[in-house]
C-alpha cells in the first residue's frame, strides 16, 4: 500500500525523466549569463565584435585573466580586488562586533536610557542607506574620509539587523547560565566572553557570510565616494572600464571581470550552502 | 521581553553600546535628519545660502510630471521583478521537490546567480543583449527582429527587470523549495489515495499552505526591487531611454548628485523613507502573523 502510494506521490520511470530533464533545463537557462561570460573571458576581442560570438569557450583565458588582473583599464583589477575583500570583511565583521556587544548590553543589563537606545538602533532598520545618499556623502566628505577605507565601511554598519539577531538569540540562553555565573562572582565580560559569545558561534558564522556578500556586493555608495581608481572596488568598477564615447568595450578583459568580481562570493555561499541558508532565514525573520 | 537575571552596573553596558550608538548617530540620524532639514530649502546655484520654501519642494514634486512617471515606472518595475522572479523560482521548486535523489546538486547550481552582485547582473545581461555585439540580440536579429533597448522604452525596462528578477530567482528558491519540503507528506499521500492528480494536489493543498512563505516573499522582493536595483538600472539603461527606467532611487541620486537639486533629491528622500516605512510595517504586521500562524 505505502510504497503504492510513494508510486503516485513520486514519480518514478519515464515521470522521473521527465522531471530530470525539466530541472536540467531550468538550471541551464538560469545558467546561460554566467556560462556566456565565461567564454567570452576565454576569446579574442574580434571573435566577439564579430557576431555572433562562440559558445564554446577559446584559448585565450590566461591572457585576458593577466591582462585583466595586472593591468585591467583604469586600474588592475587585481587592486579592485582587494579593496572589495577589505570592504566586505571590514563591513561583515565590523557589524558583528559592534552587535554582540550593544545586543549583549541590551539583554544582560538594566540602565538609564536602555529604551532610547533600543528604539533609536530599531529605527535604523528601517532606512536603506540609498535613502540618505546625498547627506551622508556630506559627512563622509566633512570628516575627510573619501576615497579611505574607513568611509566605505562606516555608514553601511550603522544598521541594527545584526543586532536584531542577536537579541533574539541571547533571550533564548538559559538565565540558569547568567545566574550561575554571577554565583561563581564572574564578571559580565568574562560571562560573554566564555559563555555568551561561543554560544553564538553559529549565528556568527552564518551572519558572516550574509554580511560578506552584502558588502561585497554593495554597489552605490562605493561609486559615490571612490573618486580615485586605486580606491575602486570591483562591483562598482567594472562599470568604470566601459569607454564613455563611441569607443568599442574591451569585452574579453570586462567579462574576465566580471568572472573574477562573482568568484570570492559564490565561493563562499557554495562552501558554506547549510550556514548560508540559515542566515538567509535568520536575517530575515 | 526581558531577561529575570541581569548584571548590575550601568557604565559597562553604556560603554558596550556606545559603538552602535556612535555610529548610527554619525552616519544614520544626522543625514537623516539633514535629509528633512534639507527638503525644506532651496539652496541658490552657488551653495552660498539657501531659502527656506516650507513644504514647497513637495508641493513641486507632487506636481511635476516627471516625478509622478517615475512613481508609476518604480511601481511596473516592481511588479514585474516580483512576478518574474517568483513565479519561476515556484515552479523550479516545484520540480526538484519531486525528486528524492540529486536535488541537492540542483540546489547547489541554482543558488550561484544569488551571488551575484546585481550590478555584475547588468553587465552580464547588458552583454546579451548589446546592440552590436550582443548574443541573443543579434539571433533575435535573425528572427527579424530589431533589438534595441538604448531607444526603445519597453525593450529597456524589459531588460532591466530581467537582470533584477534573474538572481532573485535564486532567493526565492530557496525559500519555496524550503517550504514544499516542510508540507507533510502524509497530507499529500491522503489526497493521492483519494485520486487527486499532482496538478489539483498542487492548487487545493500545497499552494494554500504555501500561502505564508508566498507572502512573505511578495513584501521582500519589492522592498529588493525598490532599494537594491540600482546597480542593475546604472549599468544598463542609466534610467533612459527619455528616463523609461528612472525608478524612484534613481532619481534621488540623478537629481542629487548629476544634477546638484540638493532640494529636490532630499525631499524625494523623505518621500522614499515614508515608503519604506510603510513597507516595514506591513512585514512587521505579516510576521506577528506568522508566528501566530
Amino acid at each position: 500500500m505505502v510504497g503504492e502510494v510513494h508510486g503516485m506521490v513520486e514519480k518514478r520511470g519515464s515521470g522521473l525523466w521527465l522531471t530530470h530533464v525539466m530541472m536540467i533545463a531550468g538550471v541551464l537557462v538560469i545558467f546561460f549569463p554566467i556560462w556566456l561570460a565565461f567564454v567570452a573571458s576565454t576569446v579574442t576581442q574580434p571573435e566577439i565584435v564579430r557576431p555572433p560570438m562562440p559558445l564554446w569557450p577559446g584559448d585565450q583565458l590566461v591572457e585576458n585573466y593577466s591582462k585583466a588582473l595586472f593591468s585591467g583599464v583604469n586600474v588592475p583589477v587585481s587592486t579592485m580586488l582587494f579593496n572589495s575583500l577589505v570592504m566586505a570583511i571590514g563591513i561583515a565583521v565590523g557589524k558583528i562586533i559592534i552587535s554582540l556587544l550593544s545586543a549583549f548590553a541590551i539583554v544582560y543589563f538594566k540602565f538609564p536610557g536602555k529604551m532610547l537606545f533600543f528604539w533609536m538602533i530599531f529605527l535604523t532598520l528601517m532606512l536603506p542607506v540609498e535613502v540618505r545618499i546625498v547627506p551622508t556623502y556630506e559627512v563622509v566628505a566633512g570628516f575627510g574620509m573619501l576615497n579611505s577605507y574607513g568611509g566605505l565601511i562606516m555608514p553601511l554598519i550603522a544598521s541594527a539587523t545584526a543586532t536584531f539577531l542577536f537579541r533574539q538569540f541571547f533571550l533564548t540562553i538559559p538565565d540558569e547560565l547568567a545566574e550561575a555565573a554571577r554565583v561563581d562572582g564572574a564578571k559580565p565580560m568574562q560571562f560573554f566572553w566564555d559563555i555568551v559569545v561561543p554560544m553564538s558561534r553559529t549565528n556568527v558564522a552564518a551572519l558572516f557570510v550574509i554580511l560578506f556578500i552584502y558588502g561585497w556586493n554593495q554597489y552605490l555608495w562605493p561609486l559615490l565616494i571612490t573618486t580615485d581608481p586605486e580606491m575602486n572596488t570591483i562591483v562598482m568598477g567594472i562599470k568604470q572600464m566601459f569607454p564613455s564615447g563611441d569607443d568599442v568595450a574591451d569585452w574579453p578583459v570586462i567579462m574576465a571581470t566580471s568572472i573574477l568580481a562573482m568568484i570570492p562570493p559564490v565561493i563562499v555561499v557554495v562552501s558554506m550552502q547549510r550556514l548560508f541558508i540559515r542566515g538567509l532565514v535568520d536575517s530575515e525573520k | 521581553m526581558e531577561k529575570r537575571v541581569t548584571f548590575r552596573g550601568w557604565l559597562l553596558p553604556l560603554l558596550l553600546i556606545a559603538p552602535q550608538v556612535v555610529i548610527s548617530a554619525v552616519f544614520f540620524f544626522y543625514p537623516a535628519g539633514q535629509a528633512i532639514w534639507q527638503s525644506l530649502f532651496i539652496p541658490d546655484p552657488f551653495g552660498l545660502s539657501s531659502q527656506y520654501v516650507g513644504l514647497g519642494n513637495f508641493e513641486f514634486l507632487l506636481g511635476d510630471k516627471f516625478y509622478r512617471a517615475s512613481f508609476v515606472t518604480t511601481a511596473v518595475f516592481s511588479i514585474l521583478v516580483t512576478l518574474c522572479s517568483m513565479i519561476p523560482a515556484l515552479f523550479l521548486a516545484v520540480i526538484a521537490d519531486r525528486l528524492i535523489k540529486g536535488s541537492g546538486v540542483y540546489r547547489t547550481m541554482l543558488i550561484w546567480p544569488y551571488a551575484v552582485a546585481p550590478a555584475i547582473a547588468g553587465v552580464l545581461w547588458l552583454f546579451m543583449f548589446n546592440t552590436r555585439v550582443g548574443v541573443v540580440s543579434w539571433y533575435l536579429g535573425q528572427l527579424g527582429y530589431d533589438w534595441n533597448h538604448v531607444l526603445n522604452g519597453g525593450e529597456a525596462m524589459g531588460l532591466v527587470v530581467v537582470a533584477s528578477a534573474w538572481g532573485r530567482i535564486s532567493y526565492n528558491f530557496l525559500f519555496f523549495f524550503a517550504a514544499l519540503q516542510a508540507v507533510p507528506r502524509s497530507v499529500i499521500e491522503a489526497a493521492a489515495i483519494d485520486g487527486a492528480r499532482f496538478w489539483r494536489r498542487f492548487w487545493t493543498i500545497v499552494l494554500p499552505l504555501l500561502s505564508p512563505t508566498t507572502f512573505f516573499l511578495l513584501v521582500v522582493n519589492v522592498v529588493y526591487s525598490f532599494f537594491e536595483t540600482f546597480g542593475v538600472i546604472h549599468t544598463i539603461t542609466a534610467g533612459g531611454p527619455q528616463q523609461s527606467t528612472t525608478v524612484l532611487v534613481y532619481k534621488v541620486f540623478s537629481d542629487g548628485f548629476v544634477g546638484q537639486d540638493l532640494g529636490s533629491s532630499s525631499a524625494q528622500s523623505v518621500i522614499l523613507l515614508i515608503v519604506v516605512g510603510a513597507l516595514t510595517i506591513i512585514q512587521f504586521k505579516f510576521i506577528e502573523k506568522r508566528v501566530h500562524y
